[in-house]
């Protein structure tokens, strides 16, 4: 009797893992040699990059300081440190011998030519939504790049995650492959955003909170997250923002880097809004509509007004003698630039008191802009935020993040302050 | 290599790229009419502007005005003439004269954005930069008079 029931599992077993193998196993599909850029049509290739640019593709794609999409970029995730690829036409190193269909299944199903499965720091799960056109046309924006000979560097991911047949078993548990489908209830313009947002934008990735196996949570789309020492706010209804992200908002934030009532693009998100830049008017005003729905902004239009009033209100009105001490520091270091004159925000640097970092419940964003400063290209164009970083200590950049805080908003205090610093510090030490 | 305009110039200017832009103006550039003060913008004396805006150079990286326009107070008008110079002198603002670019630059930007400044105005925007020599009164009569000249310039155009 023993015996049958072993033989049974054994043989349920054999049977699980075969049927395992069918499902995970792709197969080859067969090099071409590189198609000359004739092949292309000029129209074809424009639409890819404007797309390649939309969907920031050099920004994962090239190490810092080497040649754009020749891969090398280091993602540190919690399994081990993965290194993107190298998608210049290079016939050894890149993608040169890939037939269309290879990289159409690349992108659609997260599979490579040889018919191993992607890791999904590679966000195919986003990818998937994109038409074949818009496939087609990066396709021929990549195979016209100049060709870089760059071999992938080995990842550096444990057993056994390392082993890409399992991935096959995540893709059960967490892909759903499929184009986008508009809804019909929605405007074309939402649907164009929405269809750039979930797909080619990837929002999600950054902005959606991931499970143990990195995985983002459907159930908590757009709930916010950690990336890369700072924090990708809430797109949702929960984004703490005294002002709602509205598509005026948006379609500032998005197209200029900077929106008057709630701050600057910095740090992760700057590369986003310099890669949106080759998207037309007509997309950022799609992304900003679609959105803005995503955080029922309409709803909280009539909380606008008493929120810009809060904010002028401190214009001028906390000058003179301080006897606070971390006012007087504040007043020194940052009152200077940050105030507000007239009837509404300055458009630059304004009063911090609608600024999104101050009000999110992570401090690590105002902390990071506080260190490291905004470049003239991030943000708005060719002005500059000093960095404190080596001007200040811990307990004075927490004095300053505590003072806004406590002063600007009816927030909880952020807890464990300079610790908070010198752990981004240390950090930041080692990425850069 | 970093490249931007300073004072309508281009220039490129080889060192790391986070040697404080204080130091290019005066020690690679020439320009020595920015002065280094504390060293960690907590006085205003290295106030430039970026990009129209004042900016303390001692503590802004050079990396980060990558193709941006500074100006400095050699660069605010070609006769030294400006508004706020003009009244600086007819006032005689200065005593010891070490902080006083940096107050300058800054009370432009404070003239753009306060054409009537009050006290309190004046106040919040120039309490980032300090005199040791309490030059402060003259400081602020020297702001009214320039604003005052430059909104009656403006209604003369």
């Amino acid at each position: 009797m023993f015996k049958k029931v072993l033989i049974a599992i054994v043989a349920l077993g054999c049977l699980g893992l075969a049927g395992f193998g069918i499902l995970a196993w792709r197969p080859v599909i067969g090099p071409i040699a590189l198609p000359a850029p004739g092949n292309f049509a000029p129209e074809l290739i424009a639409k890819g990059e404007a797309l390649a640019g939309g969907g920031y593709c050099a920004e994962c794609h090239t190490a810092k300081g080497a040649q754009q999409f020749a891969g090398g970029y280091a993602f540190e995730t919690p399994f081990g440190v993965i290194y993107s690829t190298n998608i210049t036409p290079d016939p050894e190193t890149g993608i040169g011998t890939w037939s269309e269909a290879a990289f159409r299944r690349a992108m659609h199903e997260g599979v490579s030519r040889d018919g191993a499965h992607l890791f999904p720091v590679f966000t195919y799960d986003h990818f998937t939504k994109l038409s074949d056109d818009d496939v087609r046309a990066l396709y021929a924006y990549f195979m016209t790049r100049p060709p870089v000979h760059a071999p992938a560097r080995p990842n550096g991911i444990s057993f056994p995650f390392n082993i890409r047949y399992l991935q096959a078993g995540w893709k059960l548990l967490f892909f759903r492959p499929g184009r986008f489908e508009p809804d019909a209830g929605k405007s074309a313009e939402w649907n164009r955003g929405a269809y750039l947002a979930q797909g080619l934008s990837h929002c999600g990735a950054c902005h959606t909170p991931r499970n143990l196996l990195g995985a983002e949570q459907s159930r908590n789309a757009y709930g916010g997250a950690a990336i890369d020492n700072w924090v990708a706010p809430p797109l949702t209804a929960a984004n703490p923002a005294p002002a709602p992200w509205t598509r005026e908002e948006l379609y500032d934030y998005l197209r200029t880097g900077t929106s008057k009532l709630h701050g600057t693009a910095a740090g992760p998100m700057f590369p986003v809004v310099q890669g949106l830049g080759a998207l037309p008017d007509s997309d950022i005003g799609a992304l900003a509509t679609y959105l803005a729905d995503v955080n029922k902004a309409a709803d909280r239009l009539p909380s606008v007004p008493a929120a810009v009033s809060h904010a002028l209100s401190y214009a001028s009105a906390k000058a003179g003698e301080q006897f606070d001490p971390d006012a007087r520091l504040y007043a020194a270091a940052c009152a200077s630039c940050h105030y507000n004159a007239g009837k509404a925000p300055l458009a630059v640097r304004p009063d911090l008191a609608l600024n999104s970092a101050v009000h999110l419940p992570d401090p690590s964003n105002l902390i990071q802009v506080i260190l490291r400063g905004i470049s003239a290209e991030e943000g708005i164009p060719g002005v500059v935020m000093p960095a404190f970083g080596g001007a200040l200590s811990d307990t004075d950049v927490a004095r300053i993040a505590a003072y806004l805080r406590r002063t600007r908003t009816n927030l909880p205090p952020w807890p464990d302050l300079p610790a908070k610093i010198a752990g981004i510090r240390r950090q930041n030490g080692a990425t850069d | 290599m970093t490249s931007f305009h300073i004072n309508d110039r281009a220039v490129r200017v080889d060192a790391e790229d986070d040697t404080p832009l204080l130091w290019v103006i005066r020690d690679v550039i020439g320009l020595t009419g920015t002065k280094f003060g504390c060293g960690i913008g907590m006085c205003g004396a290295c106030t430039v502007h970026v990009g129209g805006r004042p900016t303390r150079s001692c503590i802004t990286p050079l990396a980060s005005v990558a193709g941006a326009k500074v100006t400095t107070i050699e660069g605010l008008d070609p006769e030294g003439r400006h508004p706020v110079q003009k009244a600086w002198a007819d006032l005689q603002v200065p005593q010891c004269g070490y902080c006083q670019s940096g107050q300058i630059m800054q009370a432009v930007s404070l003239i753009n954005d306060f054409p009537s400044p009050t006290d309190q105005d004046i106040d919040a925007v120039m309490a980032g930069n300090l005199c040791r020599c309490m030059t402060y009164v003259r400081i602020r009569n020297a702001i009214k008079q320039a604003a005052a000249q430059s909104r009656k310039a403006d209604t003369d155009e």
